[in-house]
């Protein structure tokens, strides 16, 4: 990832952040807001759940079930139990590397 | 920190990981934006994920701004510290200045660690050999599960996840690495639709008793 693309998201992540500080103000704006709020309020759900696909079944324009899977399971397993973070995170790698070393 | 090994694994430096963190602050779409990468998605395509992500923040202003000082310069530094976290504290204080004193507290220990943190990671990754061994490449998805959880509390938002998972299988195989990211994003629509309906079936069922 170049400088550039670090810098374009400062400019665009700062940008959206001050447009809500400063420019939220008016009412055209806050209508304009309310509008779209019920879109932007389910963009974390659809994109996540897209990069959970894309990161565990993606391989290079094909789809591929492999111990990464494994590991998704663990993750879900996890979460659903209310592990911390870092749980959730070690216990993916864990099973990926045990299923990966075990079929390879 | 786990952002830190995870932005190794994809390749940045101890420097760029620190000053990304710094800079940008919206942890989010760091994680995006750099999964973008990991997955082989161009620089504009991991922009264009983390924008999408960003965008939430504007709509936190106007929850916080009872929180935020006057002046303007004081205004333009605290919008660097408007994400989820800083939101949540300060909105649930009643008072005022308890919601400023939330505020600044949460978002300047939140940026130092996030910081220190990010850097603590890639310093981290930086000595541990091959990643895949180490099963570093299931800790993308994983983490994406951590952060989706939260995002999942109502059936609208489930049923925008399962398009959007829909739509990113669909898409993997028919366009270039980082792109399925913005088509799975137009699950909102579909989503936002299920919303209405639900909240107008359950107005005129209310009507109705």
């Amino acid at each position: 990832m170049s400088w550039l693309v670090i810098s374009a998201m400062f400019i665009g992540a700062y940008g959206f952040k001050a447009l809500g500080v400063f420019g939220l103000a008016g009412d055209a704006s806050t209508g304009l807001a309310r509008r779209l709020a019920p879109l932007t309020a389910l963009i974390p759900a659809a994109l996540f759940a897209a990069l959970i696909v894309v990161q565990t079944v993606g391989a290079d324009r094909a789809l591929s079930i492999d111990a990464r899977l494994a590991g998704l399971v663990a993750a879900v397993v996890a979460v659903s139990r209310r592990a911390p973070f870092v749980v959730v995170v070690g216990a993916a790698m864990a099973v990926t590397a045990v299923v990966r070393a075990l079929a390879g | 920190m786990t952002f830190g090994l995870l932005a190794d694994a994809a390749g940045l430096s101890i420097v760029k990981i620190g000053v990304m963190s710094a800079l940008v602050f919206t942890g989010a779409s760091q994680f995006a934006a750099v999964g973008t990468v990991v997955g082989g998605g161009s620089g504009p395509a991991a922009f264009g994920s983390a924008m999408l992500l960003a965008a939430r923040n504007t709509l936190y202003g106007p929850v916080v701004g009872r929180a935020l000082p006057e002046s303007i310069g004081g205004r333009l530094i605290a919008s660097h510290f408007v994400i989820d976290e800083t939101t949540a504290m300060s909105s649930v204080q009643s008072g005022d200045e308890d919601a400023t004193d939330a505020f600044w507290f949460t978002g300047i220990w939140l940026w130092t660690f996030w910081v220190a943190g990010s850097m603590a990671g890639a310093a981290i990754g930086s000595v541990v050999a091959d990643p895949r061994t180490l099963g570093l490449d299931a800790a993308f998805p994983a983490s994406f599960v951590a952060l989706i959880a939260p995002h999942l509390r109502t059936s609208p938002a489930r049923f925008t996840a399962l398009c959007g998972a829909g739509l990113a299988v669909i898409a993997i195989p028919l366009t270039p690495a980082g792109v399925p990211l913005l088509v799975a994003a137009l699950a909102v629509v579909p989503g936002a639709e299920f919303a209405r309906r639900r909240s107008f079936d359950r107005d005129s069922g209310r009507r109705e008793s």
